[in-house]
């Protein structure tokens, strides 16, 4: 596993083994990579892109396959203004190589020592990282109670809507609560409407009247700010909160995380 | 160098590619991103503390902190995520001020800057001098808005922008070049952006 400080990240050629549509905005790019370390659930990778006269671009993003893979998943959100990420919807195929470097991020992150509960609350395609922390969960310590909170526009933008109800359904340790802000509810198991006081004190519910010991929330700024604000207000300790917010004009590509500004 | 197949990328102008740093790309909002939530800081209750290694020497109150001589930087940013944004204005405190008010020479090279919400970064001491650095109290010429660091942040833009320590409660001399809390975690010890030291290692 990684996070290793003192190990330089060198850039290397990945090659795009599989690509699946997810969403009509979304689709996962399985990379191959030839020297690649492994990481944490919830790390996230750069890419860079070279055009034939030496101009590059790079963009971080974040993996949504649990470390146990054997390929890496980038799970990549359509910004129809962007300048990368219609090129990997648009132009690539499987069978192409990638320049990319990782794992990148320290911070937010989750491994079987770090137990639970653990509540998950995710925007949009900031079910990313979730999606990885779940898998692991499922792989490495399945008996760890946890709650992951999904809040998408549309139904149809649900990202890993089918293993997400599938997940819910066999795993009694854990509860997804999908919520759709823009669409009258559809599907039984689906809420309707924004993340509101009154859905985080039914969250907090499965955890039994015990606060989650890592909660991770991750999204647009204003989803972060509002979210974490909800949980804050109900009584989630500060300490216990990590977040990671996609930066950058939403017309650029910025899709993941990191420290900063 | 790989070329990728089939990508040709959009230029930034002639202007602008002087003025980004490798990897970068010119972002026109101001992205927000942080390890936690944005912490609620009452101008009432803020302090900062001057600090030698473990020892505080001086702290300020909002108000005797913003009586210090106030000074103007004109920067251009550059975020460690690939962003940079150009032309932003910024207002507050020199260190070289801090340290007259405190009665201080430089006591050591290095210091570490603490945050409300636990966070730290290093930054060496001659990184903060010489109009490089200030804790900055304004932006753009209204108080610096919570989720960008307000009421006080680090302004260290000639360095990606985490060493910009959002909600700065402390500055501490140390002996040594002591890692924050990016740096612990991958990010580059120092962090020029015209060098491109991203991670551990560059």
């Amino acid at each position: 596993m990684d996070a290793v400080p003192g190990a330089k990240l060198v850039w290397q050629e990945a090659t795009v083994a599989r690509i699946v549509e997810e969403t009509p905005a979304v689709k996962s790019f399985f990379l191959k990579v030839p020297e690649w370390r492994g990481f944490m659930a919830g790390q996230h990778v750069d890419v860079r892109l070279s055009a034939p006269d030496g101009y590059q671009a790079q963009r971080s993003y974040s993996i949504g396959s649990a470390p146990e893979s054997d390929e890496v998943e980038l799970v990549i959100e359509k910004l129809d203004d962007g300048e990368v990420s219609p090129f990997f919807h648009d132009v690539v195929q499987a069978g192409d190589a990638i320049e990319m470097r990782g794992p990148i991020g320290g911070h937010f992150t989750w491994g079987k020592r770090d137990n639970g509960p653990l509540l998950l609350v995710g925007g949009g395609s900031g079910v990313v990282p979730m999606m990885s922390i779940l898998r692991h969960r499922m792989n490495v310590a399945p008996e760890v109670p946890a709650v992951l909170v999904y809040s998408v526009r549309h139904y149809a933008d649900i990202i890993f809507r089918e293993e997400l109800f599938a997940r819910a359904e066999k795993d009694p340790n854990f509860h997804l609560v999908l919520t759709v802000t823009r669409d009258p509810p559809a599907d039984a198991r689906v809420r309707s409407g924004r993340i509101d006081a009154s859905l985080i004190t039914d969250v907090l519910g499965y955890f039994g009247g015990a606060k989650p010991a890592h909660t991770y929330v991750c999204g647009a700024n204003a989803f972060v700010d509002v979210a974490s604000r909800l949980l804050l207000d109900i009584g989630v300790p500060f300490p216990t909160i990590k977040t990671e917010r996609y930066g950058g004009d939403p017309a650029r590509d910025a899709a993941a995380p990191v420290p900063g500004a | 160098m790989l070329t990728t197949r089939g990508f040709f990328g959009r230029r930034p102008s002639p202007d602008e590619a002087v003025r980004l740093p490798p990897g970068q790309y010119k972002e026109n909002g101001f992205p927000v991103l942080s390890a936690g939530p944005t912490p609620k800081i009452d101008t009432k209750d803020w302090k900062f503390t001057l600090k030698v290694g473990p020892r505080p020497v001086k702290s300020w109150t909002w108000e005797a902190f913003n009586a210090l001589p106030q000074t103007k930087m004109h920067r251009d940013i550059h975020c460690v995520t690939k962003w940079s944004k150009f032309d932003t204005n910024w207002a507050g405190v020199t260190i070289e001020a801090i340290l007259a008010d405190a009665g201080l020479g430089a006591p050591t090279g290095y210091t570490l800057a603490h945050s409300f919400d636990g966070y730290t970064t290093n930054v060496p001491f001659k990184d903060l001098t010489g109009e490089q650095g200030m804790v900055a109290t304004s932006y753009e010429g209204q108080p610096i808005a919570p989720d960008h660091g307000g009421p006080a942040r680090l302004f260290v833009p000639h360095l990606y922008f985490w060493k910009s320590a959002k909600w700065v409660n402390a500055l501490q001399f140390t002996e040594r070049d002591e890692a924050g809390f990016w740096e612990l975690r991958g990010y580059h010890i120092y962090g020029d952006p015209w060098k491109e030291q991203r991670f551990t290692g560059d």
